[in-house]
């Protein structure tokens, strides 16, 4: 089961990380997610005959909040987990698109 | 010959809902609040914060799916669909892939050409990213996140569109519906409405289409007009040259009206969507689809009939005022008040839309009461004012919505009711143009009209051109 994971799918899922990883970080992450693949087939040899598929790990539904205002201006607070503050708002590496 | 194309369009609609909180929090979605004000641990993206649903959004959504023919989808659920992105503070947005709220609807549109229907593959709930601002002293982009998490829906029709007549009629269609709704404003050019232009060419009568680009960042109908113009012509220009469409997402500008590519193929996006664990379903039942479909509004159709019913008015102008569902109000409650139909439809047929179009405003921003229009109304008809000095009270009101009885008292614009004053005006005018005077008696009709140009300007206005031509000819 080691070939499960190519060279190719774990460059991708690296860009798509946006990390940059090692030769021997390469290596170990490909080992690594492998064996959760193989961890995920042995669900396969359950029989799932009749179950129905489940869209949620708890049976509940409909958990709802009313259409009201319940928060205040808390800018102070939520600009403390910034990284860098400019005219309160956040301040990151130049992004455009 | 030349070949002939055609241009195949499907858009994906984004409105922002009229809710007063966000989708999964409760903090206010107002427009324009200072940055970062209205922001939680949950709409910044704190890790161990836990969305919960707005049941409003919900509400609004099926409303909008009902009065565009769509199936409810009863049992539905989120997903999230990852990218990396400053305005994304959680690194995915909470949006509807695998079961979305609504399904497989239509609109009917009306152009020159006639009547069409235009498909509904689906409207699914989503929330609305952050602004991202770039600084331009210090080499860094700046992010605010009071619109991260504002509730939206995304309309995505059918490739059924074939010119931008029918882009612009269908976009109109989807707004009356959603402001008659109530479920937003619908405003291009504040963002509440988004359009998303997706455009292929192909020979006419070929079955396939050819390959497709994404148009973004279209904020007026006058912008998706040109970009749609510009792209058809772009595409057929490559395909003629024996060149390949690239698909692709291009950003348009307007102000130099060219398309520019933003993402290609090459580095598209794999969302990995997958259900959100911190969402639980939703399930709407009948009953609860029964309860939206009992409330919705009058629509358009429906009122017009009634209006052809109960107002003594023209089909031209109830085409006009039903065409928006403030205009329609207005024009109702001001009936309510001062009971006169063709009076109140002519202040908005008239004067109303003569100052939306030289002010470039929507109907949805008219600003006055129809307690003052009502009022404006009364001060003709007891002849409190005359024609003239109402419409340029008019013009005050329609500016800041002021009580037309209050400014017409404090800058003394009421007609002079003193007929003793009036006389003597006249009087005076008579003796200083007595050319004109000559002229009337030895039978032209038409001096009189210079005469009482002159009465009204020598009472600055204030009075009853009806009385002032009676006394003249009496005095004459």
């Amino acid at each position: 089961m080691a070939d499960k994971i190519t060279d190719e799918t774990i460059e991708y899922v690296g860009i798509l990380a946006k990390l940059e990883l090692s030769d021997e970080e390469r290596e170990q992450a490909k080992k690594d997610m492998g064996k959760m693949l193989d961890y995920i087939d042995k669900l396969a040899e359950l029989d799932t005959t009749g179950i129905e598929p489940m869209s949620h790990v708890f049976p509940v539904q409909n958990v709802f909040r009313e259409d009201v205002v319940t928060n205040g201006d808390e800018s102070e607070k939520t600009l403390r987990n910034a990284p860098g503050v400019k005219d309160n708002m956040f301040m990151v590496p130049k992004t455009f698109e | 010959m030349a070949k002939q194309y055609e241009t195949v369009i499907g858009l994906e609609v984004h409105v922002e809902l009229a809710t007063k909180t966000k989708i999964f929090c409760g903090c206010s979605t107002a427009f324009g609040g200072a940055p970062n004000t209205h922001t939680c641990p949950v709409c910044t993206g704190m890790p161990g914060s836990l969305p919960v649903l707005n049941r409003q959004v919900v509400n609004y959504a099926v409303a909008v799916g009902l009065a565009t023919n769509c199936a409810v989808t009863q049992c539905c659920k989120f997903d999230r669909k990852n990218y990396f992105y400053p305005d994304n503070p959680q690194n995915y947005q909470i949006s509807q892939l695998y079961l979305p709220i609504c399904r497989d609807g239509h609109v009917e549109i009306e152009t020159a050409a006639g009547k069409k229907s235009i498909g509904i593959h689906e409207i699914h709930m989503e929330e609305d990213a952050g602004k991202l601002i770039h600084d331009e002293w210090e080499d860094c982009s700046l992010v605010d996140y009071n619109r991260s998490g504002v509730p939206l829906i995304e309309i995505v029709s059918e490739p059924d569109m074939r010119s931008a007549e029918e882009v612009i009629a269908y976009l109109e269609k989807l707004r009356m519906i959603i402001q008659y709704l109530g479920a937003s404003d619908c405003k291009l050019n504040e963002g509440s409405m988004r359009a998303d232009v997706n455009l292929s060419v192909r020979e006419v009568g070929a079955e396939g289409f050819g390959t497709r680009t994404e148009m973004k960042n279209l904020n007026s109908f006058r912008a998706i007009t040109h970009a749609i113009a510009g792209e058809s012509e772009r595409q057929i220009d490559l395909l003629e040259s024996g060149q390949q469409v690239v698909q692709e997402t291009r950003r348009w500008d307007d102000a130099k009206e060219y398309s520019y590519a933003m993402r290609s193929k090459e580095d598209a996006q794999d969302y990995r969507y997958f259900p959100d664990p911190d969402l639980v379903p939703v399930y709407i039942s009948d009953e609860w689809i029964k309860q939206i479909r009992d409330s919705q509004p009058e629509f358009r159709k429906e009122k017009m009939e009634r209006y052809r019913k109960e107002f003594d008015i023209p089909e031209y102008d109830i085409g006009i005022i039903t065409d928006s569902k403030h205009m329609a109000d207005l024009f109702e409650e001001t009936v309510a008040i001062c009971g006169q139909p063709k009076k109140v439809s002519n202040w908005l047929m008239g004067e109303t839309l003569r100052l939306l179009k030289e002010k470039n405003m929507d109907p949805e921003e008219i600003l006055f009461s129809p307690e003052n229009l009502a009022k404006l109304i009364r001060l003709v008809d007891s002849k409190a004012v005359n024609l003239t000095v109402a419409k340029e009270v008019f013009e005050v009101m329609f500016d800041g919505n002021i009580d037309p009885e209050q400014y017409v008292e404090e800058k003394g614009l009421k007609t002079v009711s003193d007929e003793g004053a009036l006389r003597a005006t006249i009087g005076e005018v008579i003796a200083s143009n007595p050319q004109s005077v000559e002229d009337y008696r030895n039978g032209k009709e038409k001096a009189i009209g210079f005469l009482v140009g002159q009465t009204m300007k020598a009472m600055k206005g204030k009075a009853d051109p009806v009385s002032v031509n009676q006394i003249l000819k009496e005095l004459l």
